[in-house]
């Protein structure tokens, strides 16, 4: 597999330009579409898997939006490299075939251009996305409604005039859309008010999720917060109302931050620099501790305590300090002993290049 | 009955599949469904389904007398449902829609779709179909506003369908 076909790898995204991206890592919208007159993906034979990748392929060439996109077979991937795009948000764990007992589906296949693209043969026969630095709702739907709108008019979607796009699980059906925000939230989650806030988001419809989305751990302090619904809403109304919501929920953040800074300055100060002493000095380094590290340090550089590190940088150590990344990189097995030493001297190297970037570490090391 | 495929073990996957323009039924047994790339229903779903069907499964999808009913394009039937939260292709949609609207309303807290509409290439939108899902949504709050007797806003929700292509 070479992700280098990829103009910028599928990571544009990390670049840490969209609005709100010191509290908004990324911001990614699917739709949920099956073919008409096809069976769904768990009832579908592999033949008919072959020819929804072969019709859905066809039809992409004939579009601007994905007619140069990358095709991964993920279904002739080896494990480590199923992993990688998973770790790197492009396939769900269902489609990459990581879940427990879980194996790959054959025909599962990904395609990808610029910041969007479709997961094929997922339990739907295709999951278009999109993935974007910051809370930017507005733009990636617009891109993914281009992609949408120019497939739809090329294959024949499932649509019914009650229920909206059919899907295969009731809880997808009518946009098919799910919009999800990652979001970083240590100020909630220090000051204990995270319970509450996740509380009040059900009860208006949204949802919350960890790091890799549906049924991942919450790591980092990071969240996904997403729609619950699909149907009953127009797109735009449910994009809007988790917007606002997120918005909301940033207030909180920040005004946490403040009463943080307010109340015990020394205590947070602390917090920051030993998350940053760690990164920069540690032999080994677990990816949970690295999250939670890098946590700490995202918080500093957020509340302007830690002055040498980049945005860019904390995201760049986010993604390739996950297991299949960094064993790539390294050329040494997932599952190598190897591997914790490995990811100390690689953020070692990656905040030292940083620091040196910006001349010194920060005047925080001499105060 | 006997799998379609090895001839020796119980059928437990029952398919309909479109061949050449020919509808067969396919009866396989596990072990032959597998190889042929279909998922088993085994594990009772992991899926956000999964706690709320079981507690449906007493009442609501199963009161309409809809139980024993197969959908005819994939041989699907209530039953799978239930163990998989997967419904079987978009024709499930129609056969089932009793049962099927009521666990949307449970899960949406609506039954009818207000996003974009679609019309799949080479089928013609009906010449005056159905209003757009906006104008059907000021009718229904038109509707609401009177039975509340609320007739300012009645009258101002009027003017807006009226104004409206």
């Amino acid at each position: 597999m070479d992700l280098s076909l990829l103009p910028d790898g599928g990571l544009g995204w990390l670049d840490a330009s969209g609005p709100q991206s010191h509290l908004v890592l990324s911001t990614r919208i699917r739709l949920a579409r099956n073919l008409a007159g096809r069976v769904f993906g768990s009832r579908c034979t592999t033949t008919e898997r072959e020819a929804i990748l072969a019709d859905v392929f066809a039809a992409a060439l004939g579009t601007v939006s994905l007619k140069d996109a990358h095709l991964f077979r993920v279904d002739r991937l080896e494990r480590v490299e199923r992993q990688l795009l998973h770790e790197r948000h492009l396939v769900s764990k269902e489609l990459a075939g990581l879940e427990p007992a879980g194996k790959v589906r054959a025909g599962a296949a990904c395609l990808w251009q610029d910041a969007v693209g479709a997961m094929v043969n997922e339990e739907d026969h295709l999951r278009l996305q999109t993935l974007r630095s910051g809370l930017d709702l507005e733009a990636s739907y617009a891109l993914l409604d281009r992609v949408d709108s120019e497939l739809g008019q090329r294959l024949a979607f499932a649509f019914h005039s009650e229920f909206g796009y059919l899907t295969s699980c009731p809880t997808n059906v009518g946009t098919g859309l799910r919009a999800s925000v990652l979001i970083h939230l240590p100020g909630l989650v220090l000051t204990k008010e995270i319970g509450r806030v996740l509380q009040g988001l059900g009860q208006v419809g949204l949802t919350f999720r960890g790091l890799y989305g549906e049924g991942s751990e919450v790591v980092g302090n990071f969240f996904q917060l997403s729609n619950q619904t699909t149907l009953g809403q127009s797109e735009r109304e449910l994009l809007e109302h988790l917007g606002s919501m997120v918005r909301e929920v940033i207030t909180h953040e920040e005004q946490a931050r403040e009463v943080l800074l307010r109340e015990a300055p020394a205590i947070i100060e602390d917090k920051v620099w030993r998350a940053y002493g760690l990164l920069r000095y540690a032999r080994t380094l677990s990816f949970e501790e690295t999250m939670n590290l890098l946590s700490g340090v995202r918080l500093g550089a957020g509340l302007g305590l830690v002055g040498g590190v980049g945005m860019y940088t904390l995201n760049k150590l986010l993604i390739h300090t996950q297991p299949a990344h960094l064993a790539a990189a390294e050329g040494i097995p997932v599952d190598d002993p190897a591997l914790p030493v490995r990811r100390a001297r690689y953020v070692r190297h990656l905040l030292d290049e940083d620091a040196a970037r910006r001349g010194g570490t920060s005047a925080g090391d001499h105060r | 009955m006997r799998c379609d495929h090895c001839h020796e073990r119980e059928a437990v996957v029952h398919l309909t599949q479109v061949a050449d323009d020919q509808v067969v039924q396919v009866h396989l047994c596990e072990k032959c469904a597998a190889e042929k790339g279909i998922e088993p229903a085994g594990t009772p779903s992991k899926t956000p389904l999964g706690g709320f069907l079981a507690q449906l499964s007493s009442q609501g999808l199963t009161a309409d007398g809809s139980e024993g009913l197969r959908c005819p394009r994939c041989g699907a039937g209530l039953a799978d449902f239930r163990e998989t939260g997967r419904l079987g292709c978009g024709e499930c949609w129609e056969v089932f829609a009793a049962p099927l609207t009521d666990l949307v309303r449970r899960l949406h807290g609506a039954t009818k779709h207000l996003g974009e509409r679609y019309a799949a290439p080479g089928v013609e939108a009906a010449p005056g179909a159905a209003p757009s899902p906006a104008e059907e949504r000021l009718r229904e709050e038109l509707r609401d506003a009177v039975a509340a007797e609320d007739f300012e806003r009645a009258a101002k929700l009027r003017d807006q369908l009226k104004v409206r292509p």
